[in-house]
């Protein structure tokens, strides 16, 4: 081709890649702007009513004494367990459908099948799950523990998927390489696959433990209450959990409450950004090793 | 030991590779150990369906013995509650659907174009702060966005469309979408990271430009883990409760109008379980019929999504 | 590896957090004589969201008197409560309408017999925008005609001559709650009898949004939310056949704002008044109900009723009185005091 259609073209595609860059950038910066005005929103409702009272406090009748203690550690104890019991597992699970069955066979295809359906269904159908198996069948009666095996199926799937993702990414000369050099396989995904894969798995385990703070129907069917004026004593104890309160809160009449509920919020994301921060430190250090 | 080795050949013909090698000793003991356990986790999903199949039909067949199966599919008029009765679950569907698809033509577009720019154009720094931040929004609580949505999205649609209700399938929709916006975001970019640099440089050794770098090479080669973020965002749309229920009302008509207030099958199934109906009652089954209606309608779009990742992959791996 | 350790230095971090949980008690009030140190145990409450507040007044108050009690107080709702009460998993079931035969053959079918105590009223108020000048009052037939079903009253010039030709936006709670169930039952005449075509919420501080933000608006919720809104709202005085009558904590005590009055129960399981902790609560919820119900935005009973219900907890009556029936325009003594 001539040279000015060559160099028509060159320019034709510099264009187009500085038009895409700034689509791209601008797409992230809608992304930060709505959280920034989410932020702003709930800031300026709730910081005046944060103080150590607030934290340390039982809610109450009266909007200026009401604190935000029992669903502060009510929301700690349903995460931490939450992820004890649905991190390994859904990693096990991971592994299973990666690692040792490479080949679709038709039980694979079911599980696969069946993990991604249960992402879709709606939170509150766990919580109904929840009830009928673990509160009435096992007799786990409206427990903390209880709210973290419901929580824990909820999330499962999303962790699954994501962990398959993540592990599917490692290169195979990683395993092959392994196994070459005498590993057996479990040895080859314990130390080469597995950290290879953490900070995508990291990544699952921080959205899905995100959304476990988050929710609240699932929660208030299996009994988690709205008034509790104690914190979490051991596994079969009454709970509530942040939302739950910010919810109850927004939806009394008094106009303290709706500063209560803001403030609640904050906490909420405090927690939240602690929970993550935690996670993306340790996703940070695992992808510099890798 | 020909049984150990016809043993072995048929394991090598299932799972494809030898990767089975026999280790020495107490080894074996602990490889097949482990095996099973992660079976065993893999099955907790296939209990989870079956329990949640189980709750649901046994209330679910309840129903339909005193509702004809026909009436519930197609009739147009969902109104449990009121006199004269209808049960037609079209408006549900169709209100979830519209809920559903405006919060993937929000999220999906912008989510990856966030995770094509952290990964192909953000220096590490702006990913290190950029990344998290936006995880933070998949960590709001719903019931905050569905507020959200009536407080303040709501109003600003208001200033451009007057007409706009005071709940809508817009609001509900922006409200979703921004939700699920940091799932794509961060898979997306995850998958796209995880190409290997080898791709890139020797598409930008050829002389493509970054966009066609990131466009043609790299978005390509983790279309696999861009099409997973895609199913998984939208099944959260479909199975998101709170916020709608807030945001997009609880009015089930069927209509296509996004500035008119609708109700998804889930905010029906959290407004009826929440509130005053005696369980037992025809009204109180509704909660299982519409569940099975959802769970059915999630698992036909899976089983869709399934086969076209399938397909992607063998195209492009 | 440095990772693993990292993980498990998290985890750490998040065990101890959970332990440092502190002393149980907070805030209890200071003075009060009779600390009754020696009632323990645990109190469960659940129900509808209405009779939350007042059940959370009445446990932080016994909780501030009682310090070895946990009384925890959850909101299933009213349907969600009975649900629970009639399998025996919990000792008290608050309820914003009487109990249904469905859940009372629940009940029957596991063995709960239960005791049925009135324990305030809530006064349903018809609120308009504060810019609306005409409606002063309405009628109880009026009402029935803006709501019924299949109307198609969409102008304030529809509802009575001489009202101006504004457009009319209607808003209510959702089908699902109590509060739309006694509305219809008292206006429309039946239950679910209302028609489908208006803005509806389960949050009431959304209802008093729209009704604040829109000119032509009239909706209908609980008291409580009205009180709280009073400049951004106004009451309507509904005329139930002998004049208008504005809703007040005193029309709404004394009967005469009718017939949008209604009892709020607390239903008890009978077996849970073997617990001693729970037969103290009771008997505290009786005795302290009268005050407490109004720092909370709803009305009280006549003393009286509460006195003819000490009494039925005394005799340990059970069964429902208020059953199958509404109670509008009874007065609530009179239904007390029948024999079921």
């Amino acid at each position: 081709m001539s040279i000015e259609r060559y160099r028509k073209r060159v320019t034709a595609r510099g264009v187009k890649d500085l038009l895409f860059t700034n689509l791209c950038f601008v797409a992230t910066l809608i992304g930060i702007v709505l959280l920034a005005v989410l932020l702003y929103s709930v800031f300026r409702d709730g910081s005046q009513r944060l103080s150590w009272d607030f934290l340390n406090s039982f809610p109450s009748r009266f909007p200026e004494k009401a604190g935000i203690k029992s669903a502060l550690f009510g929301s700690l104890w349903v995460v931490v367990l939450t992820g004890a019991i649905a991190v390994p597992t859904g990693i096990a699970a991971a592994i299973y459908l990666e690692e040792f069955q490479r080949r679709r066979t038709w039980l694979t295809e079911l599980i696969q099948v069946n993990i991604s359906n249960l992402a879709g269904v709606p939170s509150i159908v766990y919580g109904l799950l929840g009830l009928a198996v673990f509160v009435r069948w096992m007799a786990l009666d409206r427990s903390v523990i209880s709210g973290a095996l419901t929580m824990a199926l909820l999330i499962l799937p999303m962790l699954i998927t994501v962990s398959q993702e993540a592990l599917k990414a490692v290169p195979d000369s990683y395993r092959e390489g392994s196994l070459a050099l005498g590993a057996t396989q479990w040895q080859t995904i314990y130390r080469q696959v597995l950290p290879a894969a953490l900070p995508g798995i990291l990544t699952g385990v921080i959205l899905s433990l995100s959304r476990a703070l988050g929710e609240t129907a699932p929660l208030i069917l299996i009994g988690a209450v709205s008034f509790v004026r104690f914190v979490p004593e051991g596994l079969g104890s009454s709970f509530t959990v942040l939302p739950i309160q910010i919810f109850n809160w927004t939806s009394q009449p008094q106009k303290g409450f709706q500063e209560a509920a803001a403030a609640g919020i904050i906490v909420l994301l405090v927690v939240l950004l602690s929970l993550n921060a935690t996670a993306i430190y340790l996703r940070h250090r695992a992808s510099r090793h890798a | 030991m020909t049984q150990a080795r016809a043993t072995e050949d048929r394991r090598k013909a299932r799972t494809g590779v030898d990767r089975f090698r026999r280790p020495p000793g107490p080894g074996l003991f602990l490889e097949t150990t482990i095996r099973w356990v992660c079976f065993a986790a893999a099955a907790v999903s296939i209990l989870t369906t079956l329990g949640i199949v189980f709750v649901l039909v046994k209330e679910a067949y309840l129903f339909f013995r005193q509702v004809s199966p026909l009436e519930f599919f197609t009739g147009t008029r969902w109104a449990p509650l009121f006199q004269p009765r209808s049960f037609g679950v079209i408006p549900l569907i169709v209100g979830t659907l519209m809920i559903t698809v405006g919060a993937g033509l929000i999220a999906i577009p912008l989510g990856t174009l966030v995770g094509l720019y952290l990964s192909e154009y953000a220096s590490l720094k702006v990913r290190a702060v950029v990344k998290p931040a936006l995880e933070i929004l998949a960590g709001i609580p719903t019931v905050v966005y569905g507020y959200f949505g009536v407080f303040f999205v709501t109003p600003l649609l208001r200033v451009f469309f007057p007409s706009v209700e005071v709940f809508n399938v817009a609001s509900g929709a922006i409200v979703v979408g921004i939700m699920i916006l940091p799932l794509v975001s961060s898979l997306c970019e995850d998958a796209l990271s995880a190409v290997p640099r080898s791709l890139r440089e020797g598409a930008y050794a050829l002389g493509a430009t970054k966009f066609e770098v990131g466009w043609r090479t790299v978005f390509p080669a983790a279309l696999s883990g861009i099409m997973a973020s895609f199913v998984l965002a939208l099944s959260r749309a479909i199975g998101e409760t709170m916020a709608v229920t807030l945001a997009a009302g609880m009015s089930p008509k069927l209509t296509f109008n996004p500035a008119e207030s609708i109700q998804t099958m889930t905010a029906y199934i959290v407004q009826i379980s929440r509130g005053d109906t005696p369980a037992g009652t025809v009204e109180y089954q509704t909660i299982f019929a519409v569940g099975v209606t959802l769970f059915a309608f999630t698992m036909a779009m899976n089983i869709v999504a399934i086969r076209l990742v399938k397909r992607f992959r063998q195209v492009y791996s | 590896m440095r990772i693993w350790q990292g993980i498990v230095f998290a985890c750490g971090v998040g065990v101890a957090l959970i332990g440092c949980g502190g002393p149980k008690e907070e805030g209890g009030a200071a003075g009060g004589g009779a600390r009754k140190q020696t009632l323990e145990g645990a109190v469960s409450v659940d129900g509808s969201s209405t009779v939350f507040p007042i059940s959370q007044a009445l446990a932080e108050e016994f909780m501030n008197e009682n310090q070895g009690v946990n009384v925890t107080v959850a909101e299933s709702g009213t349907g969600g409560g009975f649900k629970k009460f009639g399998r025996g998993e919990i000792d008290i079931t608050g309820a914003s309408r009487p109990i249904e035969p469905s859940e009372d053959e629940t009940c029957k079918k596991n063995g709960v017999e239960y005791i049925e105590l009135p324990v305030a009223f809530d006064g349903l108020t018809v609120v308009v925008n504060s810019k609306n000048t005409w409606a002063e009052s309405l009628t109880v037939a009026e009402l029935k005609k803006i709501w019924e079903p299949g109307s198609k009253i969409n102008n304030w010039s529809q509802v009575r001559a001489g009202f101006p030709n504004k457009p009319l936006k209607l808003y209510g709670p959702g089908t699902d709650s109590g509060t739309f169930d006694y509305f219809c039952e008292a206006i429309t005449g039946g239950k679910g009898k209302s028609r489908s075509d208006y803005t509806a919420s389960e949050d009431d501080n959304v209802l008093v949004q729209g009704v604040a933000g829109d000119e032509g608006a009239l909706g209908y919720f609980g008291i409580a939310y009205y009180e709280e809104n009073k400049d951004k709202i106004r009451a309507v005085k509904i005329d139930g056949g002998e004049g208008p009558v504005e809703p007040s904590a005193e029309t709404v005590r004394n009967g005469r704002y009718k017939p949008l009055s209604r009892p709020l129960f607390l239903y008890v399981n009978l077996k849970s008044l073997d617990k001693p902790q729970v037969k103290a609560y009771v008997d505290f919820c009786l005795a302290k109900a009268e005050k407490l119900v109004s720092q909370v935005g709803y009305v009280p009973l006549p003393s009286q009723a509460y006195e003819i219900a000490k009494k039925i907890v005394a005799e340990k009556r059970t069964g429902s009185r208020f059953m199958g029936e509404t109670a509008k325009g009874l007065k609530i003594e009179d239904i007390l005091a029948k024999e079921k």
